[in-house]
């Protein structure tokens, strides 16, 4: 018996070793074959099994050309249309063979546009790669790698927007690398601590823009100073609107100051707060305007702060209340839903503040501060209602107490 | 010369009693109620625990029916009508509460209640019936417990029921069509609410009823159970009361302070403590994923956390089949411990079952304690 166990056991073990130890080749062409077994373990072979292009059923010849179904290298390069490892200045225009083939790419990715090549060669990248001839600026691979290339969906890739500042970072956040330059690298570790790279870096909030949102993806450039509203009005499409519609903006313009970034900066823009505004010292609105200017623009903006702030305190003041209320062990089911109102009216207040103009912004914050107080007063009431419920249980209390004391008396006189 | 009008010395309860007893002949029942006597001893205290139970029964009953004049069944409607309850109606809060209290009070105090007639041996004979009853109305306790946990539809109950309900899957032969009974369907829909309110207001009320006047009825025939040591003892040296007035006038006292406490918990807990919670919550959503701590009514714990504990196969079967067998097997022996224990009939003590007995208290009061603690 004990043998047969043993036996069995090593039959076990044997299986397990057999499934488990042995990496299968993503691939059973020639090319992977030898390149599998003869380069490092982040060489192209090892790489290519995430490859789009593997899983699509395309193969090496596909790109570097030449016949995979022989076995010797140089038979491969004396092989037709073999092209090889692309020189890096070449790599664009070898990319682009089939993605700016608009038949070729309907036949296999229908979805994908195919005028990369030309948005590349407007890009910073592009133009300094064609005319500069610079070996050091990004070209395709250094974005999507060369062999493990994968869509912009899939969490492995290197351009799934989570994973693209560390992308982008890796030159631009490289101090030696951008030295002959000039150009900033500390855009990734300003970008971490921004509102953006919080939501999505640390909530995961696919939402939030990466740098390509705001900077393009193939045509990557600096937004200038003209697009920059254009470019955060995107998703900022009501802020961006109220702006146009400011004196702000042809202020800033007669000033040559960019529109968005003049006041919430660029790649560390911080979550905004209402005592941003004001014209106290440290304040965001004191950089331009005094206070002691008697002007129409500084009432309006110690309107705005003093509406922003009576709305804050009165949502603060509600919500307490319903904490109160809460920790009584009352609902507050339908309060805390009215709460989540308030929130949105605050929102949208605070999303007024781009018209700067007092007076639009004075009907929300009023409707906002009703609908707090009608919060606060239910939240009243509510810990009132506990104080009644404490009461009546008393009054019962002492009514069954009675009873049960008359009851007690009886029983005494029975025995 | 006529005599004195003997209505005009009476009292209004007395004329009223006259007026009845006339009627129904129930001196009768009062005279018999009277000469019915109750054993006094070191453990008397514990014949109060079934007019406990009876009266958290009566609470339930009578709260339920309020309730009932709001809850509309069904998955549109169950969650928002008891939020209706809870937030709108007035009072309704405490009649939520005090349902929810008494009901988790009725199945402490029964347990407590079963456990004592075991140790006191009081299921031997003559009251092997009485015995078999009141394990009936604990397990129909139970029923009304796990079929009203589900229907406020929130999101706890959703997926414990769900939980509960798939238990039932892993029984041989019938499991899958036994689910589907039980579910209405294939999965925890609004069909499930249909089946357990129609279960919990309807079916189990009028089993419930049936069975406890069955019990009451046992039990008033046969009295309270003497110690198994009062064997032998001379008549006169036996202690008691007299039922009426003086044991009910008791059991009335202990109910007012049940009342009292009841009272106590409901407003200051009206979602209850710790364990024993019932808040509402979100309502019940099928697509949303599981919350992290799904459980059962504390009551169902001990169950629940033993058939988690089992491997998913265990000698030839399912681990959760297992578990199935091992509970059903258990409760078999525990039911029919009146004709297995011999002794008791002899009115002998029986040392083997009262450890076992104690076993039996062991394993449920860990395996609660564990399954709080490892969730």
């Amino acid at each position: 018996m004990k043998t047969i166990l043993l036996v069995f056991t090593e039959l076990l073990l044997l299986w397990a070793g057999i499934t488990g130890s042995v990496v299968p080749a993503p691939s059973q062409s020639n090319c992977v074959k030898c390149h599998f077994d003869n380069e490092e373990e982040n060489g192209p072979a090892h790489q290519i099994g995430r490859d789009i292009h593997q899983q699509s059923g395309l193969g090496c010849p596909d790109c570097h050309g030449g016949n995979s179904a022989l076995d010797d290298m140089d038979a491969v390069r004396a092989s037709s249309g073999y092209r090889g490892v692309p020189d890096r200045l070449e790599i664009p225009v070898f990319c682009s063979r089939c993605h700016s083939d608009a038949r070729y790419m309907h036949e296999h990715n229908p979805s994908l546009s195919v005028d990369q090549l030309e948005k590349y060669q407007t890009s910073v990248h592009g133009m300094r790669l064609a005319q500069k001839k610079d070996r050091k600026v990004a070209t395709c691979v250094s974005c999507h790698t060369a062999h493990s290339i994968g869509s912009a969906k899939l969490p492995y890739s290197s351009t799934y927007p989570p994973n693209l500042p560390i992308t982008c970072g890796h030159c631009h956040a490289d101090k030696a690398y951008m030295a002959e330059y000039g150009i900033p690298t500390d855009q990734l570790e300003k970008y971490t601590r921004s509102v953006h790279g919080i939501a999505l870096l640390e909530r995961g909030d696919l939402g939030a823009p990466a740098c390509n949102d705001c900077h393009g993806n193939h045509g990557a450039a600096p937004p200038g100073i003209a697009s920059l509203d254009a470019v955060c009005g995107l998703c900022h499409a009501i802020e961006s609107r109220l702006f146009d519609g400011s004196p702000h903006r042809p202020a800033f313009v007669a000033q040559g100051l960019p529109m968005c970034e003049t006041c919430h900066g660029n790649h560390e823009i911080a979550k905004p707060s209402d005592s941003l505004i004001g014209l106290a010292e440290g304040q965001l609105c004191a950089t331009c305007h005094a206070a002691d200017d008697q002007s129409k623009a500084s009432a309006d903006i110690l309107k705005v702060s003093a509406g922003l702030r009576s709305l804050s305190i009165a949502t603060d003041s509600a919500a307490h209340m319903l904490r109160m209320a809460g920790a009584k062990g009352m609902m507050i089911t339908d309060e805390e839903f009215m709460l989540k109102e308030v929130g949105q009216i605050r929102v949208q207040a605070r999303s007024t503040v781009h018209a700067f103009a007092a007076d639009s912004l004075t009907p929300k914050v009023e409707e906002g501060i009703t609908k707090a107080e009608d919060v606060r007063k239910r939240a009243v009431k509510l810990i009132e209602e506990y104080d009644f419920r404490r009461f009546g249980l008393g009054i019962a209390s002492i009514f069954i107490t009675l009873l049960a004391l008359g009851l007690y008396l009886k029983i005494r006189r029975l025995v | 010369m006529q005599g004195p009008d003997p209505r005009k010395k009476q009292s209004l309860p007395q004329r009223l009693y006259r007026w009845a007893d006339t009627r129904f002949s129930i001196g009768d029942l009062v005279d018999y109620m009277s000469h019915k006597t109750v054993p006094i001893h070191g453990h008397s205290i514990f014949y109060y625990l079934g007019g406990l139970t009876l009266f958290l029964f009566l609470i339930q009953v009578g709260t339920g029916i309020l309730l009932l004049m709001y809850y509309r069944p069904g998955a549109d409607s169950a969650y928002e009508s008891v939020r209706f309850i809870v937030s709108e109606v007035s009072f309704g809060w405490l009649i939520r509460s005090l349902h929810s209290w008494s009901a988790n009070l009725m199945i402490f105090v029964a347990f407590l209640h079963m456990f004592t007639v075991f140790f006191t041996q009081a299921y031997r004979k003559p009251r092997e019936m009485t015995w078999f009853t009141g394990m009936a109305l604990l397990g129909l306790g139970m029923a009304f417990g796990f079929s009203g946990y589900l229907l406020p539809w929130n999101e706890l109950s959703f997926f414990a029921t769900r939980v509960g309900t798939g238990m039932v899957h892993a029984l041989p032969f019938v499991g899958d069509y036994l689910m589907q009974v039980l579910r209405g369907g294939d999965e925890v829909t609004g069909a499930t609410i249909g089946r357990f309110f129609g279960l919990h207001v309807a079916i189990l009320p009028a089993v419930f009823t049936l069975v406890i006047a069955v019990h009451l009825l046992f039990v008033q025939r046969q009295g309270m159970s003497e110690p198994i040591d009062w064997e032998g003892k001379p008549q006169g040296e036996k202690k008691t009361i007299k039922f009426f007035p003086n044991f009910l006038y008791r059991d009335l006292l202990l109910w007012l302070l049940a009342l009292n406490v009841l009272a106590l918990l409901a407003v200051f807990f009206p979602d209850g403590i710790g364990v024993v919670h019932w808040p509402l919550g979100q309502k019940a959503d099928p697509f949303t994923p599981p919350p992290p701590v799904i459980r059962p009514e504390w009551y169902f714990m001990f169950a629940f956390q033993a058939l988690k504990f089992l491997p998913a196969h265990l000698l030839f079967i399912e681990g959760e089949l297992f578990g199935i067998i091992f509970f059903g097997l258990g409760g078999l022996i525990w039911l029919m411990i009146p004709f297995l224990d011999k002794n008791s009939n002899l009115n002998r003590r029986s040392p083997v079952f009262m450890w076992f007995g104690v076993l039996v208290v062991a394993f449920i009061v860990v395996m609660t304690i564990l399954g709080y603690l490892l969730e």
